[in-house]
């Protein structure tokens, strides 16, 4: 067969293959259509797309979806923040109202301050250690420091420290609030940014029970409560807690606090 | 050549010569969409479809075009493209169909596009000198293949995920472990089933 021949049959072949096989999706496309509403597409480009789920939909995607065809909530993108939500009520044509920013901050200062009730050896997790007779930990109330809300964080923003304690890089934490939802023993709790002083502990034992397990533990000896001159902090059940709508973050309950378990930030 | 039974052709792309740990061809997808069994049997699914789909087209396409053509030397490229055309159609269909599908799989599904093991298939087909029942029969016993592999693959990294193991072997260096001791099952077909 001279080159010229095989030249043309080559480029029939292929030319017509592609000529078939391109007329056959063009039918398939159609058939198999799906209607995407352009929106959706839109409000997708502005979500963050990091897809950690903290929406409580699949993922950015389905977030969005959700969002311009099942009224979720415009806000309920917490990495986003209010950017974001500005953003899809800007495409959605709806307004947003601004909220404080807030962060998640850990209640429990035991740690290796507090004492161990057995040697724990088994699966490093949270859930895994409370299914133990409510934990390792002397104290009912307090982190068991196994990193259930390091792995929860899709952030890298949690990391346990040498006191055995979670710390929050609070740069980059995005406030989505997977790692309080982790959290066996509801220890991580959301605080607005402006509300500065915060009781670290969660016990509501008796002082004496407290003070056996616990360096750090609240006592209930009620030395904040006459401490405070706008009358923000009251102890209830042997646990000081402070009213920070009152709270003018003085510091002087900080100051008198003989365990240490209230923290200005 | 020996015409081969029907049924030793099925069981040698079933085990014995398993497209994914005896030939190392789609370790792309054996690594990216095993870490859940869920999208793994999505994708092994997808992947059964094209290849029997494959085996089916290019073998006409092979035996009534390009050979009484003469242009043998054009099954490479006119392979692909059958097969990169049939990916497109499973694209849109589960795209239609299962569109949860679609999302976990993600990059995965066009990637059918460009693996290997597909084209080794249809290669294969054509090496072997099969007939249409026993190209058919190949890509069948392939994507099964592939499935049972995919499959258990995924089921032991779903499990291996809690297991304390040290941070510099966890992902990839765990899977490719995993993948060593299945490949070594596998091996040991060549003497069970003496074909």
């Amino acid at each position: 067969m001279s080159m010229p021949i095989l030249l043309i049959q080559s480029m029939a072949t292929l030319g017509g293959l592609a000529l078939a096989i391109g007329v056959m999706l063009i039918v398939a496309s159609k058939k198999f259509k799906v209607d995407v509403n352009p929106l959706v597409e839109e409000v997708n480009e502005i979500l963050p797309g990091v897809n950690c789920g903290a929406c409580g939909y699949a993922g950015c995607a389905d977030f969005a979806e959700h969002v311009v065809e099942d009224n979720a909530p415009l806000t309920g993108c917490p990495v986003g923040g209010f950017d974001v939500a500005k953003e899809i009520g800007g495409i959605l044509g709806q307004e947003v109202s601004e909220g404080e920013a807030e962060y998640p901050y850990v209640r429990c200062e035991g740690g290796v301050h507090c004492v161990d009730r057995f040697n724990y050896e088994g699966i490093e997790d949270c859930k895994a250690v409370m299914m133990l007779s409510e934990g390792e930990k002397g104290c009912n109330y307090g982190c068991m420091g196994r990193g259930a809300c390091v792995r929860a964080c899709p952030f890298d923003a949690i990391h346990i420290g040498d006191d055995r304690l979670p710390k929050i890089n609070k740069n980059l934490c995005t406030s989505c609030g997977l790692c309080i939802e982790s959290c066996p023993n509801d220890i991580l709790v959301f605080a607005k940014e402006s509300e500065k002083v915060h009781v670290v502990c969660m016990s509501h034992d008796k002082g004496k029970t407290v003070k056996a397990v616990c360096e750090n533990g609240c006592i209930g000896c009620k030395l904040c409560e006459k401490a405070c001159p706008v009358d923000a902090v009251h102890v209830t059940k042997f646990l000081a807690e402070i009213d920070q709508e009152k709270c003018i973050s003085c510091g002087k309950c900080v100051e008198k606090c003989p365990q240490g378990c209230i923290e200005m930030r | 050549m020996v015409e081969k039974a029907l049924f030793a052709i099925f069981m040698e792309g079933l085990f014995i010569k398993n497209f994914l740990i005896i030939q190392f061809l789609g370790l792309c997808s054996f690594l990216g969409v095993t870490k859940d069994t869920k999208s793994a049997a999505g994708m092994s699914g997808a992947v059964i479809f094209v290849m029997t789909m494959a085996s089916i087209v290019s073998y006409v396409i092979y035996t009534f075009v390009l050979i009484p053509l003469d242009l043998q030397f054009l099954r490479l490229i006119s392979f692909i493209v059958v097969i990169a055309a049939l990916v497109q159609l499973v694209e849109f269909v589960v795209r239609k169909n299962i569109p949860s599908l679609y999302r976990s799989l993600g990059i995965y599904l066009p990637l059918i596009t460009t693996n290997c093991a597909v084209l080794g298939v249809v290669l294969l087909n054509v090496m072997n000198e099969f007939s249409f029942m026993q190209s058919l029969v190949f890509g069948i016993s392939a994507g099964l293949g592939y499935t049972i592999v995919m499959v258990m693959m995924s089921s032991i990294r779903e499990k291996t995920t809690i297991l304390p193991v040290p941070s510099a072997m966890r992902g990839l260096p765990q899977a490719f472990l995993i993948a060593a001791m299945l490949s070594m099952a596998f091996v040991n077909y060549f003497k069970v089933i003496p074909l």
